[in-house]
C-alpha cells in the first residue's frame, strides 16, 4: 500500500509558497531566462547552427534542466535548511505521529513539485517562442522534470543533513552544482570536450536530464533513454537514503 | 486505570557515558507529574526516550499502553508536546498554526477549525486568530504553543520547560491553563528549573539526576521527608564567628559565597542568638522545595 503520511509535509510548504507564489514564481523564472534569451540571442548571433538548430533552440533543454536541477537544490538546501534548523519545524513534526521518514519524504516531495513548477514555466516559454519542433515530444519534458528534480531533491536533502550552517552549501555549489552546469551539457554539445572531460561529465546527474530534454525540444526520442533514467533515479534514490540515514542521525540520536 | 507512562529500568548512553541510568518512572493518569533535575541530569533525553523519538540501549518505555518506540507514531496520537525550544511557523498566522499541526495528527480541516475557538479561549487568544506570528509577544507564543500541543486532544501532554523567559504575568497565565487541563482530567508530565512552579503545579515530583530518580512523592512529602522546616539565611559582618558556633542553634549549615543558610526545627533559638549580633542580617522562612533540590542535587554548577 502507498503510504501518504507525508503529505501534510508537503502541504504545509506549499501553503507557506503560496503566500509568496508571484515573487516565488518570478524568482524560478527570471535567472533561467536571463540566461537562455541573453547567451541565446547574444552568443546565437555569433554562433552558426548548432546541431543542427539555432543557438537560442540549442539552449532551451539546457535551460530548463539547470533551472529544473536549481529548484530542487535551493529548496533542499536553504529552505529545508531553515525548517530544520532555524524554525525547528522538523522537530515540531516529529512529536506528532509522524516519522523523520515522513517528514522527508514529504520534503522529496515538495522540491520535486517546485521543480516541476520551473519545468512548468520554462516549457511555457519555449512554448511560446516557438523553439520546439513537435509539441507532443515537449510534453515529454513535463516527467523528464519531476524525474530531475526528485534527483536533486533526494541528493539535495543528503547536503542539508551534513551542513552546518548556510556557508556551507557554498561547498556544494563549487564543486558540485557549478562544475554540472558547465560540463553537463547545457551550454554546448558533451562533444565539444576532450575525451577525459566528456567521461566525466558522463558520470554527473545534470547530463543526462540534458540528454533526455534536448532530443525532446529539438523534435527526437532520446537515445538511452533507460541509461539516463536509471542514473537520474539513482542519484535520487541514494542521495535521499543516504540523507534520511544522516538526517537521523543529526536529529534522532 | 493503567500508568499513561511507564519507564522501566532504562538506560540510554552517548560516547560511553550513561546519561540515562536505569530509571523507572511511573505516571498516574490525571495528575501533574514534575521531572526535576541540574542540567545534564538527563531530564531532556528521558522525555525523548519517552516519547519515542529515540531507542533506549536497555529498559522499557510503555506510553499510552503502546510499546515505545515500536507503537511510537501510533502512542503519539493522543499525546501532546510543549518543547523547550520556540518551534511555532513564522509565516503562518495563529489559526494556520492549529491548522496545520492538527494536519500531522491526520484531522480534516473542518474537525481542527471546531476546536479552534476553544483553543484560542484556553490559550487567551481570543481575537488574535488571524494574527501572524510575529505580532505575538514571547507569552503569546508560549500560550500558543500550548494551545497547538492540545490541538489533537491528548490524554497526556509533555511540558519541557514551558515558562522559561516569561514574565510573572505570562507564567501565571500558562500556570491557570495548567490547572485547567488538570481539572479536565488530563495527565501532564512537566520539567522546570522554577522550583516555585513546581510546588505550585505539581501532585508528584520525581527529582532526578545522573540519569536516575533520586526521590520521588509530593511537594509536601519531599520538603517534610528531606530537609528541616525552617531556613535562616544570614549574611553581613561576623558570619565566620557564628559559623564557628553554629552547629550550637541548628542542625545543619551550607556556605553558599557570602551566605550561609542554617537548616532548623527550632528557628526561635536561631533568631534570639542572631538578635544579638548586630553585624549579621538575616531572613527566617520556612523551608521550600529548592531548598530540597539543593540538598539533593549539590550547589555545585552543572554545564
Amino acid at each position: 500500500m502507498i503510504d501518504f503520511a507525508w503529505y501534510p509535509v508537503w502541504r504545509r510548504n506549499f501553503l507557506v509558497w503560496k503566500k509568496l507564489a508571484g515573487p516565488s514564481l518570478l524568482g524560478n523564472l527570471a535567472d533561467p531566462m536571463l540566461y537562455m534569451l541573453g547567451l541565446g540571442y547574444g552568443l546565437g548571433r555569433l554562433l552558426p547552427a548548432v546541431e543542427g538548430v539555432p543557438y537560442l533552440n540549442f539552449l532551451a533543454a539546457g535551460t530548463l534542466a539547470y533551472s529544473v536541477m536549481n529548484s530542487a537544490t535551493f529548496e533542499t538546501l536553504y529552505s529545508a535548511f531553515s525548517r530544520m534548523h532555524v524554525q525547528k519545524t522538523w522537530d515540531a513534526i516529529l512529536n506528532t505521529p509522524l516519522t523523520l521518514k515522513d517528514v522527508m519524504l514529504g520534503e522529496l516531495m515538495w522540491a520535486t513539485s517546485k521543480s516541476l513548477l520551473s519545468g512548468i514555466a520554462i516549457l511555457l516559454v519555449i512554448a511560446v517562442l516557438g523553439l520546439y519542433a513537435d509539441f507532443a515530444l515537449l510534453l515529454a519534458l513535463l516527467p523528464v522534470a519531476v524525474l530531475t528534480g526528485f534527483c536533486f531533491a533526494g541528493m539535495g536533502l543528503a547536503i542539508n543533513a551534513v551542513s552546518p550552517n548556510y556557508d556551507f552549501f557554498l561547498y556544494y555549489f563549487t564543486l558540485a552544482i557549478t562544475p554540472m552546469v558547465l560540463l553537463g551539457g547545457v551550454f554546448y554539445p558533451p562533444s565539444a570536450l576532450p575525451d577525459w572531460l566528456a567521461a566525466i561529465a558522463a558520470w554527473l546527474p545534470l547530463t543526462h536530464a540534458v540528454e533526455l530534454a534536448r532530443p525532446l525540444v529539438l523534435g527526437r526520442i532520446p537515445d538511452g533513454i533507460g541509461l539516463h533514467v536509471f542514473m537520474l533515479l539513482a542519484y535520487g534514490v541514494v542521495g535521499f537514503w543516504a540523507a534520511l540515514a544522516l538526517t537521523r542521525k543529526r536529529l534522532l540520536r | 486505570m493503567n500508568a499513561p507512562l511507564r519507564l522501566t529500568n532504562l538506560c540510554k548512553q552517548y560516547g560511553g557515558t550513561l546519561v540515562v541510568d536505569g530509571l523507572d518512572l511511573e505516571l498516574e493518569a490525571g495528575r501533574c507529574h514534575g521531572l526535576l533535575g541540574p542540567n545534564g541530569a538527563g531530564k531532556t533525553t528521558t522525555l525523548r526516550l519517552a516519547l519515542g523519538l529515540i531507542g533506549a540501549d536497555a529498559g522499557t518505555v510503555e506510553l499510552l499502553g503502546h510499546p515505545m518506540p515500536a507503537d511510537a507514531a501510533l502512542a503519539r496520537r493522543k499525546v501532546g508536546v510543549v518543547p523547550q525550544v520556540d518551534s511555532l511557523d513564522p509565516d503562518f498566522t495563529v489559526r494556520e498554526n492549529l491548522h496545520t499541526y492538527g494536519r500531522y495528527f491526520g484531522m480534516k480541516g473542518a474537525e481542527i477549525e471546531a476546536r479552534i475557538p476553544d483553543l484560542l479561549d484556553f490559550s487567551g487568544l481570543n481575537g488574535k486568530a488571524d494574527a501572524p506570528i510575529l505580532t505575538l509577544s514571547g507569552g503569546m507564543k508560549r500560550r500558543l504553543t500550548l494551545a497547538r500541543a492540545l490541538v489533537n486532544d491528548p490524554d497526556l501532554v509533555f511540558l519541557d520547560e514551558p515558562t522559561t523567559g516569561l514574565d510573572p504575568q505570562a507564567r501565571h497565565l500558562i500556570w491557570q491553563g495548567l490547572r485547567r487541563l488538570i481539572a479536565r482530567g488530563k495527565t501532564l508530565l512537566l520539567t522546570t528549573h522554577f522550583m516555585d512552579e513546581a510546588e505550585r503545579l505539581c501532585d508528584v515530583i520525581s527529582v532526578i539526576d545522573h540519569g536516575r530518580v533520586i526521590v520521588r512523592g509530593s511537594p509536601r512529602e519531599l520538603i517534610a521527608s528531606n530537609i528541616e522546616p525552617h531556613v535562616v539565611e544570614i549574611y553581613g559582618d561576623g558570619l565566620a564567628e557564628w559559623k564557628a558556633c553554629a552547629s550550637d542553634f541548628c542542625r545543619r549549615c551550607e556556605q553558599a559565597g557570602e551566605t550561609l543558610f542554617c537548616y532548623t526545627e527550632a528557628p526561635e533559638r536561631v533568631v534570639a542568638e542572631l538578635a544579638t549580633r548586630p553585624g549579621l542580617r538575616y531572613l527566617h522562612r520556612p523551608a521550600n522545595l529548592e531548598d530540597v533540590f539543593l540538598k539533593l542535587t549539590g550547589r555545585d554548577l552543572r554545564d
